[in-house]
């Protein structure tokens, strides 16, 4: 299992390279869909369907 | 396919669209990065590889938001249809972050080959100018104050940009012969196995489809906010 | 006299003006270029190696430095809007201003550039290569820059943006220009300059439509 963290000794490069691309996507879709549903609600606030 | 031009036919189709397009993202994505972590070792590379299935994809996902972009834009130019406007308006931001993970990626895959944080490799080096004109079009949109106007000068801009990205890339790739020789960041080598293409395809897939679905959803999310506006103006006439 | 070279010889004279852009060019590139062996060190042999990049960067930068003015100034007192109304298309007026920008910046560039190379000790040969890459390849970085300068146009601080749309699109002028200093260096022919030819020809060709279209939709709303 040590192995599997180690990436034979990329682990360095490996890791912080799927973490920095996992962050980056999920903080991109979060604020994405955030902005949508504020959107969607203040259009609903006015009474109108989207 | 213009028939969908119309915000209220868009607003239904994506709304039924992006929940299946992001379902499909995530199960791609998931499987890609399972079978990435299966696979074993490369000859070359040990498992540096692995930042392959998450570097490519990124940057061919940046790429084609930008063809999208330009291709948005010269609709919107030639059209006047401000949905053309507006997708190419909310796909900049999208293809930029693909690009800095494209370029981010792109230097931990590199690095343990070449021991410095940036290497002037062909491909980094392109991606590097793109993510500047990624950010020279946002921030010529955000600089114009007219709506019409910005829509008409960031898409301008796009198209000389499009036109431009492959002689960029061509004097960028003539560049690295020149002083370096081979482009280290070959794509895992000559022939990609099997055992790689699998993954690499459907991590591929899986960003492709995650930015389509992001896409959407700007794009509705600034349909709606306009929308908003505009009853909010004529509420207070 | 034809509306072309009216536009172009004001445009010349104004720029030519003391504390005009051709100085300001000038002074720029030779401040560079004296600046960046300070910062490099003495040493001649890498000085020559990197002077056809610093010396193209350089340039580049000093003829963009007065570069947002180019429609601005005429667009801000409501000159463009009479030249737009005028005889000569928006095309021909974009190329008339191609030119003047050229010929006040990129030329006198140009020419000072041998000096310039002296201090980084390039040998005579590389010295010739620089400034038929600097002749050649300027007139894109006015014609690039000016499709740049249109879009820019009607922004208030549209000089902080315009080397950033710009520069990328400039790149291949960079590489090819310092490319052809380093084929007269190395004694190899690397196709840079016939290269720069090409990518200048087809800006210079192609830039009057992009830069009359962005100007249009500055004048237009």
């Amino acid at each position: 299992m040590s192995g599997f963290w180690a990436m034979g000794d990329y682990g360095a490069y490996v890791w912080p390279a799927y973490g920095i691309s996992a962050a980056g996507l999920l903080v991109a879709a979060v604020l994405v869909l955030h902005a949508h549903a504020r959107a969607k609600a203040a259009l609903a606030r006015l009474g109108a369907k989207p | 396919m213009l028939r969908y031009a119309n915000p209220a036919r868009f607003m239904t189709l994506s709304g039924t669209l992006v929940p299946w397009l992001g379902g499909f993202a995530l199960v791609a994505l998931a499987a890609g990065v399972y079978l990435g972590f299966a696979a074993p070792p490369d000859y070359q590379q040990g498992d540096t590889v692995r930042v392959m299935f998450i570097h490519v994809p990124a940057a061919w996902t940046a790429m084609m938001a930008y063809g999208l972009m330009a291709l948005a834009s010269l609709i919107g130019l030639v059209q006047r249809h401000p949905l053309a406007d507006v997708a190419a308006k909310s796909a900049a931001p999208l293809g930029a972050l693909f690009t800095a993970l494209g370029l981010i990626t792109g230097s931990l895959w590199g690095r343990p080959m070449w021991g410095t944080w940036w290497v002037w490799d062909g491909r980094l080096t392109s991606f590097l100018l793109l993510l500047f004109l990624y950010l020279g079009y946002i921030a010529l949109w955000n600089a114009i104050e007219d709506e019409t106007r910005a829509a008409r000068a960031a898409a301008i801009l796009a198209l000389v940009g499009a036109v431009n990205l492959p002689i960029i890339e061509f004097s960028v790739d003539w560049w690295t012969t020149l002083h370096q020789g081979e482009s280290i960041l070959r794509k895992g080598g000559p022939l990609i196995a099997a055992v790689y293409l699998w993954p690499l395809g459907l991590m591929a897939l899986g960003y492709s489809l995650l930015f389509f679905t992001l896409w959407l959803l700007r794009i509705r999310t600034e349909i709606m906010t306009r929308r908003a506006r505009s009853l909010m103006l004529a509420g207070e006439a | 006299m034809n509306p072309f070279f009216s536009l172009l010889l004001r445009d010349i004279q104004l720029a030519a003006r003391a504390g005009g852009s051709a100085m300001l060019a000038l002074a720029f590139f030779a401040a560079v270029a004296t600046l960046v062996p300070l910062g490099v060190g003495a040493d001649l042999r890498l000085l020559a190696r990197i002077a056809g990049g610093v010396l193209w960067v350089a340039a580049m930068l000093a003829a963009l430095l007065a570069l947002d003015r180019l429609f601005q100034a005429d667009f801000e007192d409501g000159s463009l809007d009479v030249i737009a109304l005028g005889p000569s298309s928006l095309e021909q007026t974009s190329f008339a201003k191609i030119a003047a920008h050229w010929l006040t910046t990129g030329l006198p560039l140009t020419i000072l550039s041998p000096l310039l190379a002296v201090l980084f000790g390039l040998p005579a040969q590389a010295i010739g290569a620089l400034f038929i890459s600097l002749l050649v390849g300027t007139p894109a970085v006015s014609a690039i820059g000016a499709i740049g300068a249109g879009l820019t146009l009607s922004i208030r601080r549209g000089g902080l943006i315009l080397p950033l749309i710009v520069l990328p699109l400039l790149s291949p002028a960079v590489i090819f220009g310092a490319g052809t200093v380093l084929s007269a260096l190395d004694g190899l022919r690397n196709g840079a300059l016939p290269l720069l030819t090409a990518f200048s020809f087809a800006a210079c060709v192609l830039s009057p439509f992009a830069t009359a279209a962005a100007v249009r939709l500055n004048l237009g709303s």
